[in-house]
């Protein structure tokens, strides 16, 4: 079988978007001067944060609200609430 | 003053919706609030329920649940590159009432699940994220939502909201957690007949088998991976500490597409259709991260307790267990007409009484070790694997001194001392 990469994988999904970001990097500052690795850009399973040279993008559109980027940023920048009652990610079978 | 409840319970999944369906039963008011647009629609589990605490809250429940397949085999697989030792039991009875465990998929049995909490005469309300826990006095009296007017009082609040329970930490039964307390699994469902699902894994009609995967399968990273047999799909997923994760500066998705394109698994996919994709945390920090379980006015149940069982695979068995538990704990303190602290406390005892916290406690030091002690996974299943390659290729050694040839390989490898050690430290693991 063909395997989807990322975007493919996201496409499967269907999403209740919120108008307002669930995610907020509190101090982009810390991940441009602090962070060299950029960790959340490689452990967060929906491709949610990337990194463009002075800012931290904030896909939140995508986010699977598995909070594992408010559990695994070192420098616990990153301010981490449930999207509004029904809104977000919607499963549909597992 | 807004309407009050006997109960409030926060989070519609195992173990929510357990609790919401006996305090219901008992005949108490219960509001039962759920974040998603269904039960369901934010929760996910590689797949298997077993049967034992479901039936003592609905006897006979698979004559109706929507269940995919009875495990009748369970198989593990230590991978390696080219190669696999697997081992594992199958057995009929288990594809019989009153059967073992199930393959379920998740966003239709929760659906279920909490049908059978309204039935019994809970509330339920979607698409409502409960904000805090309404503090008063330093007792629990309610939960603020995000509707407007969304202030509820109950004499009660069960949280059951998960993994990451940001209510519990808000109330200060636990800090944030740590990395090493979670474990990032990923999967996908991927769609294919059943015929050939059954051809596959040699099963018939309603026989399910499930394969747990080490080694290879996080590239020798603190995790499992997992491939389970739905009716008409399969669940194919890997999980590592989240902590391994970042070591090894892994990407999830990466992670399972290795997986899905190893030689030993991609034929089995063969032919099959992505559905979906799922990201979740399982807490795995064990007996030691488990948070405080009751306050003035407040128990904690299910993930958001951190009740997962992660070498036996039991996380919504538990759940359910839990919420079961702290349901009779708070209709015990109803009829004291005590709410506190030290009335709700029999939910703590009877939940450290139980197979939980004593299943719990048996492995306590368990992920931490193999977490300290990367050899088990990274070192050891690629020497079993060439032990086993070697012992069973006919070349003309005599079999007395292949085995020699092993053992000295082994030794070799990672010293006797060390091997002895190892073995040592692993069996105290999960003694």
């Amino acid at each position: 079988m063909s395997t989807k990469n990322i975007e493919e994988k996201q496409y499967l999904l269907r999403f209740k978007c919120d108008t307002k970001s669930h995610l907020t990097i509190l101090d982009h500052d810390v991940c441009m001067t602090n962070c060299p690795d950029k960790l959340c850009t490689v452990f967060c399973p929906a491709e949610v944060y990337k990194w463009e040279g002075k800012r931290m993008q904030v896909g939140y559109e995508g986010c699977h609200e598995c909070g594992s980027c408010r559990i695994g940023c070192p420098y616990q920048n990153i301010k981490w609430e449930y999207p509004k009652g029904g809104h977000g990610i919607v499963f549909r079978m597992a | 003053m807004p309407e009050k409840f006997d109960v409030i319970v926060v989070g519609a999944g195992p173990a929510g919706t357990a609790c919401a369906l006996q305090t219901a039963r008992a005949g108490l008011k219960v509001l039962l609030i759920e974040r998603g647009e269904y039960p369901g629609s934010k929760n996910v589990m590689g797949g298997v329920l077993y049967r034992k605490q479901l039936e003592e809250l609905i006897p006979e429940f698979w004559k109706e649940a929507p269940l995919e397949r009875p495990i009748i085999e369970q198989r593990f697989w230590m991978l390696d590159k080219e190669s696999v030792v697997s081992f594992g039991y199958k057995g009929l009875e288990w594809g019989a009432e009153p059967y073992n465990n199930f393959t379920i998929l998740r966003a239709q049995f929760d659906q279920w699940f909490a049908q059978k909490a309204v039935e019994a005469g809970a509330l339920l309300i979607n698409e409502t994220v409960v904000t805090e826990c309404i503090v008063e006095n330093s007792k629990v009296i309610g939960v603020r939502t995000d509707r407007p007017d969304g202030e509820l009082y109950a004499d009660v609040v069960v949280l059951a909201d998960g993994v990451n329970s940001l209510l519990s930490k808000q109330l200060g039964f636990h800090k944030e957690f740590r990395p090493d307390e979670v474990a990032l699994t990923v999967m996908e469902v991927i769609n294919m007949p059943k015929e050939k699902i059954n051809d596959r894994f040699n099963l018939e009609e309603n026989q399910g088998t499930t394969i747990e995967i080490f080694g290879d399968s996080t590239k020798g990273n603190l995790g499992t991976a997992f491939l389970y047999t739905n009716k008409e799909s399969l669940n194919i997923g890997v999980g590592t500490t989240l902590s391994s994760m970042i070591k090894a500066r892994l990407k999830p998705y990466d992670l399972l597409d290795y997986l899905k394109n190893h030689p030993l698994v991609k034929p089995i996919l063969q032919g099959g259709e992505s559905a979906e994709y799922l990201a979740h945390l399982i807490p795995e920090g064990g007996f030691r991260s488990v948070p405080k379980v009751a306050g003035n006015g407040v128990l904690v149940v299910g993930d958001a307790a951190q009740l997962v069982n992660a070498i036996h695979r039991e996380g919504s068995n538990m759940a359910m267990y839990s919420g079961k538990l702290a349901a009779e704990a708070v209709i015990k303190a109803k009829e004291r007409n005590n709410y506190s602290e030290s009335s709700l406390n029999s939910y703590r005892e009877a939940l450290y009484g139980s197979f939980i916290m004593k299943d719990l406690e048996k492995y306590k030091d368990a992920a931490h070790i193999f977490e300290k002690h990367p050899q088990y996974f990274k070192e050891y299943v690629p020497m079993m694997n060439k032990a086993m390659s070697k012992f069973f290729t006919v070349d003309g050694t005599p079999k007395r001194d292949k085995q020699k040839q092993i053992m000295k390989s082994i030794t070799a490898e990672r010293g006797t001392i060390r091997v002895i050690q190892d073995m040592y430290r692993a069996w105290k693991a999960v003694k």
